[in-house]
């Protein structure tokens, strides 16, 4: 009894605090409550869940091999020191939508994204990625393509494999228009960010022929580097040459990013990719610390409330009301499908014993959502005024201070023109309004946390800018990354259906995917930075169903197998998570397509502006024909995109359900694990 | 103390994708005296571009 005592203290301790931010009304809440109790919450949920799911439901065996062991070859398969393998493990799924989605979420207020966080990832998140490690850890590391074709057969997979390409072009389209978002009419931003290039070129080279391997000396040089380029970019943006040079505007810095995203993909990966994977990986976890610490020593008051009126829908920053669209916003940092690709990639081949399985499956996934309460607490320590300021589309609040001063306090959040004047000469901006996407909200907040702590109120330009570029630099990681993992996807996939483009001696279907999986992508951005109400108001709704519909293909793959395994009296623990995501996803789907709100629906909004073409008006935002013309298009691709989506998911659902009912109805166990006999090492 | 400094540092490099060079060595040696190994800089080379040479250069989002 005495064991429990301490994590019976961790749960008070985390229910007060949890009460504490949930009740409180009127007077300003502090931030570390929401820290506090979304700590406890998380590790009573280890302590108990995860064991209890390591211990009944996988019944994992400690002294069984694992890939790591059984196929040990030095490289791809080495058994790594549990901590070392967190970490990589954590390194591998942490990226820009858990900073982002809560961000984006906080326009209902902080308290719906707090408790969706801890509970979405207690139930789901952790769950998923643990449950997939499980089931590629006992099959040699299988990817989840692979799983899916082995425990539900041929068809599965295949449709698997074609909706996580779909979900892989999103991602990079809303990552890169997150970039574009940050970095329009920043001569500084722009300046920083495009000097990483000819920074990780040198660092290439330097581990390519200087010194080679040494990625702690190279890595250090290069933060030297992106300091200095930071500090110099202030007087690039105020020069009367460069700046003008450095400003670019949404639509050019798409054609950048396009140009860019086929150009990097196929360099050597020595020469921009892995140096500059050095450098986005070590800052990303570097400002990760530097955040929790900060808040931390901030211990700041939140100011957005804790509900908002757009509660029920109507928010400027994106359509629909919080049921299901805040579960599709939030994403990433509650149950992120991404996962289940990282967590049947490289970490099953090195995992040294299945009793680690629950620290790196469950545990990593927590630290995630960690970092997901930072983002939300980010967004809700600014002035609301600011948060809508910034994160609006053009279209409702104008673009200057006087507009938007006076649409914004119309809205509830009183804030005065000199105060948005002032906020965007404190980071050293030409302006902050309509900055939507979340990075550079995210940007703000993370300077005032830093300038409290380190330089005061005038390095606040300073820290804005590192964070601006902290975020564009993972993200080009991923874009980068993401174009040469999509182009293999493809190869793959036309393969089927013609095998010579599987042909690795040739160089034309290289291309040819590496061309596709661009021109996809960059369709879709093009069409968010075109896009009168922002992009991401449509894009990343896109992007949330896209994402927790791979996180529900992922949990009834781990029903399938429970079945499979003859375990499905403890089913429910997949079955649950992924019937509330069948739920979201496929009702957020339905809206999207048949919404009759054209805000919501993207077929009652190509339905508005084809009606009013066919009069022959011109309707706002659109200024010409070709306009309304283009809006119908992405309405109607849009459409047929989650429509896409829709079938994917609920194809898949089929073929769970078949294979749970034949599985129920076998007497034996039919999962097809590999078995744990040691082969001969490689 | 060294000790921790050591996880640090395989941490890191796990995190962008080298696994431990010793670990690598021992193996060879356990496993296949005969066979010639590869030393640091081709070990390094050959490491990053399993990492980002393609199928598992997916990053998350």
């Amino acid at each position: 009894m005495t064991r429990h005592l301490p994590w019976l203290l961790t749960a008070i301790v985390g229910a007060v605090a949890l009460w504490v931010v949930a009740v409180s009304r009127g007077e300003a809440v502090n931030a570390l409550w929401i820290v506090v109790a979304a700590v406890c919450c998380f590790l009573v949920a280890y302590r108990y869940y995860a064991l209890f799911i390591a211990r009944h439901v996988m019944r994992l065996d400690p002294a069984r091999p694992t890939p790591a062991i059984r196929r040990a070859d030095g490289l791809d398969y080495v058994a790594t020191d549990r901590t070392v393998l967190f970490g990589h493990h954590f390194a591998a799924i942490a990226g820009a939508g858990p900073l982002v989605g809560p961000v984006l979420a906080a326009q209902m207020g902080y308290l719906p994204g707090t408790l969706w966080i801890i509970a979405g990832v207690v139930l789901a998140g952790a769950v998923q990625d643990f449950m997939v490690l499980f089931i590629s850890m006992r099959r040699d590391g299988k990817s989840l393509g692979e799983l899916i074709r082995m425990e539900m057969g041929q068809a599965a997979g295949t449709i698997a494999l074609f909706g996580a390409f779909m979900i892989m072009v999103i991602i990079l389209a809303v990552l890169a228009l997150i970039v574009v978002k940050a970095l329009a009419e920043s001569p500084w931003g722009m300046f920083t960010v495009a000097a990483t290039v000819p920074l990780a070129m040198l660092m290439g080279a330097y581990t390519r022929w200087i010194r080679p391997g040494r990625i702690g000396e190279v890595s250090l040089l290069g933060l030297v580097g992106l300091l200095a380029a930071i500090v110099y970019g202030q007087a690039v943006a105020a020069s009367a040459v460069w700046g003008p040079a450095f400003t670019f505007t949404p639509v050019q810095l798409c054609w950048i990013l396009i140009l860019y995203g086929a150009v990097a993909s196929v360099l050597p990966v020595w020469l921009l990719l892995a140096p500059r994977d050095y450098l986005s990986t070590f800052l990303k976890i570097g400002a990760i610390a530097a955040l929790a610490i900060g808040i931390v020593i901030m211990a700041p008051p939140l100011k957005m409330p804790a509900l908002t009126q757009f509660v029920g829908g109507n928010g400027p920053v994106w359509a629909g009301g919080l049921f299901p669209f805040l579960f599709i916003t939030i994403a990433c940092g509650a149950v992120s499908g991404f996962h289940a690709l990282i967590s049947s990639g490289t970490t099953p081949k090195l995992i040294a014993s299945e009793a680690h399985a629950p620290l790196i499956g469950y545990g990593a996934m927590l630290m995630e959502a960690f970092v997901a309460i930072m983002a939300l607490v980010g967004a809700s320590i600014l002035d609301p005024g600011i948060y809508f300021t910034m994160n609006s589309p053009a279209a409702l609040i104008g673009t200057d201070a006087a507009s938007a001063s006076a649409a914004v306090t119309a809205m509830g959040f009183p804030i005065s023109p000199d105060l948005i004047t002032q906020t965007a000469k404190d980071v050293g901006e030409h302006t902050i309004i309509s900055r939507a996407g979340g990075a550079p909200t995210l940007a703000v907040a993370m300077a005032e946390i830093f300038s409290h702590v380190v330089g005061g109120p005038a390095m606040k330009a300073f820290w804005y800018h590192f964070a601006i570029l902290f975020e564009a630099l993972f993200i080009l990681t991923a874009v980068d990354a993401g174009t040469r993992a999509g182009r293999f996807m493809l190869q793959d996939l036309i393969g089927l259906a013609v095998p010579a483009f599987k042909d690795g001696t040739r160089i034309w279907p290289g291309f040819v995917a590496t061309a596709l999986c661009v021109a996809a992508w960059g369709f879709f951005l093009y069409q968010g930075v075109t896009d009168p109400l922002g992009g991401v108001n449509t894009l990343w709704p896109v992007f949330g169903i896209s994402n927790q519909m791979l996180a529900a293909i992922a949990l009834m793959l781990g029903t399938a197998v429970l079945f499979r395994m003859k375990r499905d009296r403890y089913a429910w623990v997949t079955m649950i998570p992924a019937g509330w995501l069948l739920v979201c996803t496929l009702s957020a789907g339905w809206l999207k397509l048949f919404s009759p709100d054209p805000k919501v629906g993207f077929l009652a909004h190509a339905s508005r502006f084809g009606e009013a073409m066919s009069a022959g008006e011109i309707l706002a935002p659109a200024k010409s024909a070709a306009e309304m013309q283009r809006i119908l298009f992405n309405d109607r691709i849009d459409a047929a995109l989650v429509a896409l989506f829709l079938a994917v998911v609920l194809s898949l659902l089929f073929f769970t359900v078949r294979t749970c009912l034949a599985a129920y109805r076998s007497a034996h166990p039919t999962a097809r694990e590999i078995p744990a006999q040691m082969v001969p090492a490689e | 103390m060294t000790g921790v400094f050591e996880t640090l540092r395989r941490t890191a490099r796990l995190m962008v994708g080298i696994p431990d060079y010793d670990a690598y060595l021992r193996h060879m040696a356990d496993h296949h005296p005969d066979h010639p190994v590869m030393d640091r800089t081709q070990f390094f080379r050959d490491r990053q571009q399993a990492r980002y040479g393609g199928k598992n250069g997916g990053r998350c989002c």
